[in-house]
């Protein structure tokens, strides 16, 4: 549980740190100016939300292998934790669309792609709700997530496919160097603070799951069966 | 598996009924959608393909959940499972089965389409490739959900959620290929989405065959 | 014929909270019967669904001929039949259809449904659709559907359920007919008197336990 906290800490910190130097001391950009601040955060949300679908993926895997329980409860802690990444990163991606497009959504393909897979997680977090024994549930929810793992890439290119309207992708190679600081600080700081949230979580799945796989009652003195 | 096709298809036909009321309301949809953009001809054209995917979808989660009643009746897939059996046969026979119903649902909404929207097309093969390929997309993964969601509660609701984020590239592919081979095709562009959708195809056809055994077994 | 044995150890299972069975441990040996009675909501049918490997144990052990109920599952149902609460059949088809599934799956000439039916006393409403079934009527047709199966071990949930006199003197010459080909039977019911002429061994379970 420490650890978990101590990941938590270590991670606001650095988001802090990172998000006041990019917000106050590096220097504004050519061509959007302030508004291309939020990438300060964007793009390390986006960075760990990926990291987030293919740790999901990775559990989901790992328990149809294995059949071991401590999967389930990191798939379940993994998926809340995408969940919540990909609604920030739609969220952000508004906030950044509207003064620069006009527009609140603008069928970027990797905006939407994350809107797909938010809805689909959020489906199989439903899914989960739902199922109450806790053998089939896991079983599940590791199917359902390798499909929508699965379908990822795909989703990815049909949409850019689909679309006319281009992004430049903004990674520290397209990013001059007074930027790269504060993004590469604060995705540290969101990855510890990503890590430190799947500890906890991963912690109180295992407890429910605990409560609901009780131990039998032992009896003394069974036989077999006996003759009429 | 034939023995497993056999059967699925007997069930199909002896539950023709359903079939129907399942057309009827997928052409309410796509007259609904007409009444949503309203009386203008060109607009109602232009989106046709959207439309008709749109109505096959909707009326897709009828079908494929509907598929899975028989079954669960009397627990007559445990019955099947416990013969022994393959469960990878039976999900191919399902989900053949769930593709020709829904295939044959497509082709009986294009003259809908015609009529509703004045979305005619030449290219019929083609159409036709492409409504088969996509509702190939549709049946693979929603026969896999609606076995999972067969078996809990709130079915309903459940089976679209989990369905729709997940068949969106089909969704994508199958109405730019048909919105194409009815608009107009000068550049050729309908083959990229055509081979689209084959891959989807390919990769869930796999996928959820492969998974399926974990899905119904308890 | 080969004669199967049932070997159960310490068997456990759950749903949810509650342990359906907690501890049991029996053995049946090849071509015997054994009833196993108990009240209503003892594990008598889970009992027969772990057997049937309809379900897995949660604790403990089954071996069936020697194959284990989860590790050679697909081996256990090869031998086993079971006649379940829920009859395992299609409500829309016939009931020449719905033994025709069977036979099809198992790859078995469709000419052994006739007899079958006739054994069953179905062969007037051979061809009416199940849906049209009373429940004795369904329970011969899952008769005849476990005996299509030429099973080496018959699994028998509340065989008496819903039949008439006529339907209970069905049952026991089809048991005599099975035991005779050197089946091994296991029977949950609640017709105690009249199964004790048919099995050797008795289960008694209470709470999900042997006692």
């Amino acid at each position: 549980m420490r650890k978990g906290y101590a990941f938590i800490a270590i991670g606001a910190l650095l988001l802090l740190f990172g998000s006041y130097r990019g917000l106050f001391v590096a220097p504004p950009e050519q061509f959007m100016r302030d508004v291309q601040r939020i990438m300060y955060v964007h793009v390390p949300t986006a960075w760990n939300w990926m990291l987030a679908v293919i740790f999901t993926c990775i559990c989901a895997v790992a328990f149809l292998l294995r059949n071991n329980m401590k999967w389930d409860s990191r798939l379940e802690a993994g998926l809340e934790v995408s969940t919540v990444f990909g609604f920030l990163l739609c969220c952000q991606g508004s906030i950044w669309a509207k003064p620069t497009w006009g527009v609140w959504w603008d069928w970027d393909p990797r905006l939407t792609t994350t809107a797909v897979l938010l809805l689909a997680t959020l489906g199989i977090l439903a899914l989960r709700s739902f199922v109450e024994d806790p053998t089939k549930r896991a079983i599940w929810s590791s199917v359902a997530t390798i499909i929508a793992s699965v379908d990822l890439p795909i989703v990815y290119f049909s949409v850019k496919w689909w679309n006319s309207l281009h992004q430049e992708q903004s990674t520290p190679q397209t990013v001059s160097s007074p930027f790269h600081l504060p993004l590469r600080v604060n995705a540290f700081g969101v990855l510890f603070l990503m890590i430190g949230f799947i500890m906890l979580r991963t912690r109180i799945a295992a407890a429910r799951l605990e409560r609901e796989l009780a131990e039998p009652p032992v009896r003394i003195g069974e036989e077999a069966g006996e003759l009429a | 598996m034939i023995a497993a096709l056999r059967k699925e298809l007997l069930l199909q036909w002896r539950t023709r009924g359903q079939f129907m009321a399942v057309f009827v309301f997928g052409a309410a949809t796509l007259l609904l959608f007409s009444f949503g953009i309203g009386p203008d001809a060109s607009a109602l054209r232009t989106f046709s393909a959207g439309f008709l995917w749109l109505g096959l979808l909707l009326s897709s989660t009828l079908t494929l959940a509907e598929s899975f009643h028989a079954e669960m009746e009397n627990r007559a897939l445990e019955g099947l499972l416990l013969l022994p059996s393959n469960p990878r046969s039976l999900y191919y026979a399902k989900a053949i089965a769930n593709w020709l119903q829904l295939t044959i649902l497509g082709i009986a909404l294009i003259p809908i389409m015609v009529v509703l929207y004045d979305a005619g097309t030449t290219r019929l093969p083609t159409l036709l490739l492409v409504i088969a390929l996509g509702t190939a997309g549709l049946s693979a993964p929603g026969t896999l959900y609606a076995a999972m969601t067969a078996q809990i509660k709130a079915k309903q609701t459940l089976l679209p959620l989990l369905l729709f984020p997940l068949i969106v590239p089909a969704l994508l592919a199958s109405v730019k290929a048909t919105s194409l081979v009815i608009l107009g095709d000068p550049m050729g562009q309908a083959r990229p989405w055509i081979i689209l959708l084959l891959a989807f195809d390919l990769i869930y056809w796999s996928l959820c065959g492969l998974l399926y055994g974990r899905v119904v077994e308890d | 014929m080969n004669e199967v044995a049932i070997d159960a150890s310490r068997l456990a299972r759950r749903y949810g909270r509650r342990w359906a069975l907690s501890d049991v441990t029996f053995h049946v040996p090849p071509a015997s019967a054994m009833m196993v009675l108990g009240r209503n909501g003892a594990g008598k049918s889970t009992l027969l669904r772990v057997l049937a490997t309809a379900i897995r144990p949660d604790r403990g052990s089954v071996t069936i001929g020697g194959f284990d109920v989860v590790r050679d599952r697909e081996d256990v149902r090869k031998l086993i039949a079971l006649l379940s609460h829920q009859n395992y059949l299609y409500e829309s088809l016939t009931a020449r259809e719905n033994l025709a599934v069977v036979a099809d799956h198992l790859r078995f000439s469709r000419d052994r449904i006739r007899p079958l039916l006739e054994q069953v006393g179905l062969s007037a409403r051979g061809d009416d659709v199940v849906s049209t079934f009373s429940a004795g009527m369904r329970k011969r047709l899952s008769f005849a559907r476990v005996l299509l199966q030429e099973p080496r071990v018959v699994l028998l949930d509340e065989p008496y359920g819903s039949l008439d006199p006529p339907g209970f003197d069905l049952v026991d010459s089809v048991i005599r007919g099975l035991k005779a080909n050197g089946a091994t039977i296991v029977m949950a019911t609640h017709q105690a008197e009249r199964a004790s002429q048919l099995c050797e061994l008795t289960l008694t379970l209470e709470n999900g336990s042997t006692q």
